[in-house]
């Protein structure tokens, strides 16, 4: 039988499923690799571990629980209104700039989005000012729970709208009809027909949003503000950077790898696609007109959503102007940051595309090498690796293999491969959005062509793969590149004088209170962000 | 396989099966003929030419090609082309690059290929159209790239999986009518699958009939199109192609 099927399957066909297996040990690799770590350091100290269960501990799951949950409330109930305005008025002007604006949050680094929020509602910001000037009185600090879920809302009310309004796009249009021929009042449109249709996608997107926040670093690091609003991963960091307590950094590890299985393990039951959605719906469908007391409610929630989501990006763009950009950009540090993160994206973000690539062409072989027969352990493995770090998060990562390389080496030494490999594996799951429906599609209509002229190995990579590919590779390309370039997360651990990335060294100038310069910076890193997923998104929207 | 002559196939106690519904085929394609597959969908007529493509593997028994076993052999080794009903071509390179990896698969071509590439262009009728992209191309002429391609390869065996199906009637006869004048010309063996009997009356010398996965009646074209057909292939025909036999009839071979 192995003789039989030798001939048929071909050089080519085993290289690529090699080549998938390759990828998964390498992510195996990564996160084994932190696991073994805190093995040893639980059997190598077993009573520190134990005595590290204390009722701070307790405390910091209860916020980490407390802040997610709050979150995903603040950021999913506003989303129905949001995605219900934006389904209703399919054609009114701004809604284009409205949902490019609901864009800009995913391509914004935390560190940075962290900045514009704090100018805009900390002590020194926009409402401070204002407060003062009419005589309110002192303005709250923005600092804690308030911080955290103003941050996260940013983030995920654009997200979910989003989300929600591709369900309400799968609305077909004769309800649509129907509705306005039974005359159905916005209420009842609401009951008998959006709602349902948000009520299933709804488990998925709070889903989504809770996981985000469970494993939200960077904005609970920098709008926590002290050990009252402190999550299991800020925990983490602060046990490695600043108590250099191992064994409290196991434990804590152990918990959050504990909780985001758990959440994850739920996620997939309730079928939530867990890498949220790169790209946006621009859906042009005109439904029956709204009446005049909806519009001026719907224009109301637009508008506020508008301004909510709008203002912390215009604060960092003015207060990254009123920065001394020129001196900045001459300052060593922050050029050899620059340089640091750049080089450190792009080996990233090469990385992520050649896992993605290998995992994917794998799988897709394994699937039509079988036909209808059910999916094989290997294949299942290879769609796995694909979002495997979304159980284990980056920082889990670099801790395990922080307290894994101590032992060996200098753990700090290492820093530009644990950042690289872990930034890569990291983008992995959206370079798969980029990458893999291309891919498959293209597998499809070539295969059996290529099998039948004999086009195999390098000769099919330059005429037929290589030409196909090339864009959607660019996409991820990119993708992967942007969201490296912003990672404020292993760098947190490995960071050092010697090593240090832009936001790493804007998470110092703000620790330091140089604000001007962190405002600087901000937008320096905005940019080059902005300018790495415009480039995603034209090359992938050429595509299509 | 160059200065061989007419190559039959050898379909001999072939077993497979495809979602778990079990198949049969035993049976000898005529060389230097063309030959009709048709059948119910679901029958099994694709899968009989994959199987002589070499896209899938028998779980028993051999395929030869005139004599020889080449049961395991990879696709691109068999003495078989085969034209799909659409994705023939790679929409990425222009007609001449197409109708070159024919010849050879890493595209490396000499001069004597590019002139075989241009007579093969010139004898499906499109001369000169080199440098277009399948894009710019019509469906029919799409396919008559692929037919330009089986020329400059070569090969005894053509294989046709509704190839032509996708075109309209006055085409498609005009595709049928290529089909037949190449065949004569190379002396090659042609197998197509086809869902319209119309095609098989027009070229097909023989026509083998398949119903759930297994080859019921075979004979040639005139007789199994015609109200002496054997009972399955008239209920297949149904009604409208009993009383439609004599007209196909007029139109013969």
């Amino acid at each position: 039988m192995a003789l039989r099927d030798e001939p048929l399957t071909g050089a080519r066909r085993g290289a690529a499923e090699w080549a998938g297996l390759a990828a998964l040990g390498f992510i195996v690799l990564l996160i084994g690799g932190a696991i073994v770590g805190m093995a040893l350091e639980g059997v190598r100290d077993p009573s520190g571990a134990g005595a590290a269960f204390d009722s701070y501990l307790l405390r910091v799951v209860r916020f980490t629980l407390l802040q997610a949950t709050l979150s995903t409330l603040v950021s999913v109930l506003p989303a129905i209104a949001v995605a219900r305005a934006l389904s209703r008025h399919g054609a009114f002007r701004g809604r284009g700039i409205m949902l490019r604006l609901f864009s800009v949050p995913l391509a914004l680094p935390p560190i940075v989005a962290a900045l514009g929020i704090l100018a805009l509602y900390g002590r020194a910001g926009l409402f401070a000012d204002l407060a003062a000037a009419t005589g309110l009185g002192q303005w709250p600090s923005i600092y804690g729970l308030s911080g955290i879920l103003t941050a996260h809302a940013f983030f995920n009310i654009p997200l979910a709208a989003r989300l929600l309004l591709q369900a309400l796009d799968t609305i077909p249009a004769d309800h649509w009809r129907l509705a306005s021929q039974l005359g159905m009042s916005p209420w009842s449109t609401f009951r008998f027909i959006e709602w349902p249709a948000m009520r299933a996608a709804l488990p998925g997107v709070a889903g989504l949003v809770f996981m985000l926040c469970v494993t939200s670093f960077t904005i609970v690091l920098t709008l926590g503000g002290g050990p009252a609003a402190t999550t299991l991963e800020v925990a983490i960091y602060q046990a490695l950077r600043f108590d250099f307590d191992p064994a409290r950094a196991l434990i804590l590890t152990v918990l959050q790898l504990g909780l985001t299985i758990s959440v994850v393990f739920l996620l997939a039951r309730l079928g939530a696609n867990m890498s949220g959605e790169a790209s946006i719906s621009i859906s042009r469908r005109r439904h029956a007109g709204a009446g005049r007391m909806e519009t001026l409610f719907n224009a109301a929630v637009l508008g506020l959503a508008f301004i909510f989501v709008g203002a912390p990006i215009a604060a960092v763009v003015t207060a990254g102007l009123e920065a001394d950009l020129a001196r900045l950009l001459g300052e060593a540090a922050v050029r050899s940051a620059l340089l640091t993160s750049l080089l450190l994206a792009l080996v990233a973000a090469v990385l992520c595309s050649v896992l993605t690539y290998a995992l994917v062409s794998g799988r897709m072989r394994l699937e039509s090498g079988r036909r209808s027969a059910p999916a094989g352990l290997l294949e299942r493995a290879l769609d796995g690796g694909t979002s495997l770090v979304l159980v284990v998060p980056p920082i889990i990562i670099g801790a395990g293999w922080f307290l894994l390389l101590r032992r060996f080496a200098d753990a700090f030494a290492l820093a530009p491969v644990m950042v690289a490999s872990v930034n890569a594996v990291m983008a992995i799951p959206f370079a798969v959005r980029a990458i893999r429906p291309a891919h498959d599609s293209a597998f499809d209509r070539h295969d059996r062509l290529c099998r039948q002229l004999g086009i195999r190995g390098l000769s099919r990579l330059r005429l037929v793969d290589w030409p196909v590919m090339r864009r959607p590779l660019a996409t991820g390309f990119a993708f992967a590149m942007a969201l490296s370039i912003g990672d404020l997360g292993v760098i947190a651990l490995f960071g050092s004088e010697e090593v240090q990335t832009l936001p790493y060294l804007l998470l110092s100038r703000m620790s330091s209170y140089r604000t001007a310069d962190a405002a600087g910076i901000a937008l320096i890193l905005a940019v080059f962000c902005f300018l790495l997923i415009m480039l995603a998104e034209r090359l992938g929207g050429e595509r299509r | 396989m160059k200065g061989r002559g007419a190559v039959d196939v050898r379909i001999e106690e072939v077993r497979f099966s495809y979602d778990g519904a079990p198949m049969f085929f035993e049976t000898t394609i005529a060389a230097d003929a063309i030959t009709a597959l048709i059948g119910p969908s679901g029958s099994g007529k694709s899968t009989l030419l994959n199987l002589v493509a070499g896209f899938e593997t028998p779980t028993q028994g051999r395929i030869l090609f005139a004599g020889r076993d080449f049961t395991s052999v990879a696709p691109s080794e068999r003495p078989v082309s085969m034209i799909f009903q659409e994705n023939n071509l790679f929409a990425h390179l222009d007609v001449g690059a197409n109708v070159g990896l024919g010849r050879s698969p890493s595209l490396r071509l000499q001069r004597a290929d590019r002139k075989d590439i241009s007579a093969a262009l010139e004898r499906v009728g499109l001369a000169g159209k080199e440098k277009r992209l399948p894009r710019e191309l019509s469906g029919g002429e799409r396919q008559r790239v692929a037919l330009a391609r089986v020329l400059v390869r070569d090969r005894p065996v053509l294989l046709l999986d509704e190839a032509f199906a996708s075109l309209g009637p006055s085409l498609r006869q005009d595709m049928l009518d290529l089909v037949r004048d190449l065949r004569r010309a190379r002396d090659m063996t042609v197998l197509m699958v086809t869902h319209d009997p119309a095609d098989a009356l027009r070229i097909a010398e023989h026509t083998i009939f398949l119903e759930a996965g297994r080859i019921v009646a075979s004979g040639d074209t005139a007789t199994m199109l015609s109200d002496k057909a054997p009972k399955q292939v008239q209920r297949y025909l149904g009604g409208e192609i009993g009383g439609a036999g004599g007209e196909f009839a007029r139109k013969g071979t």
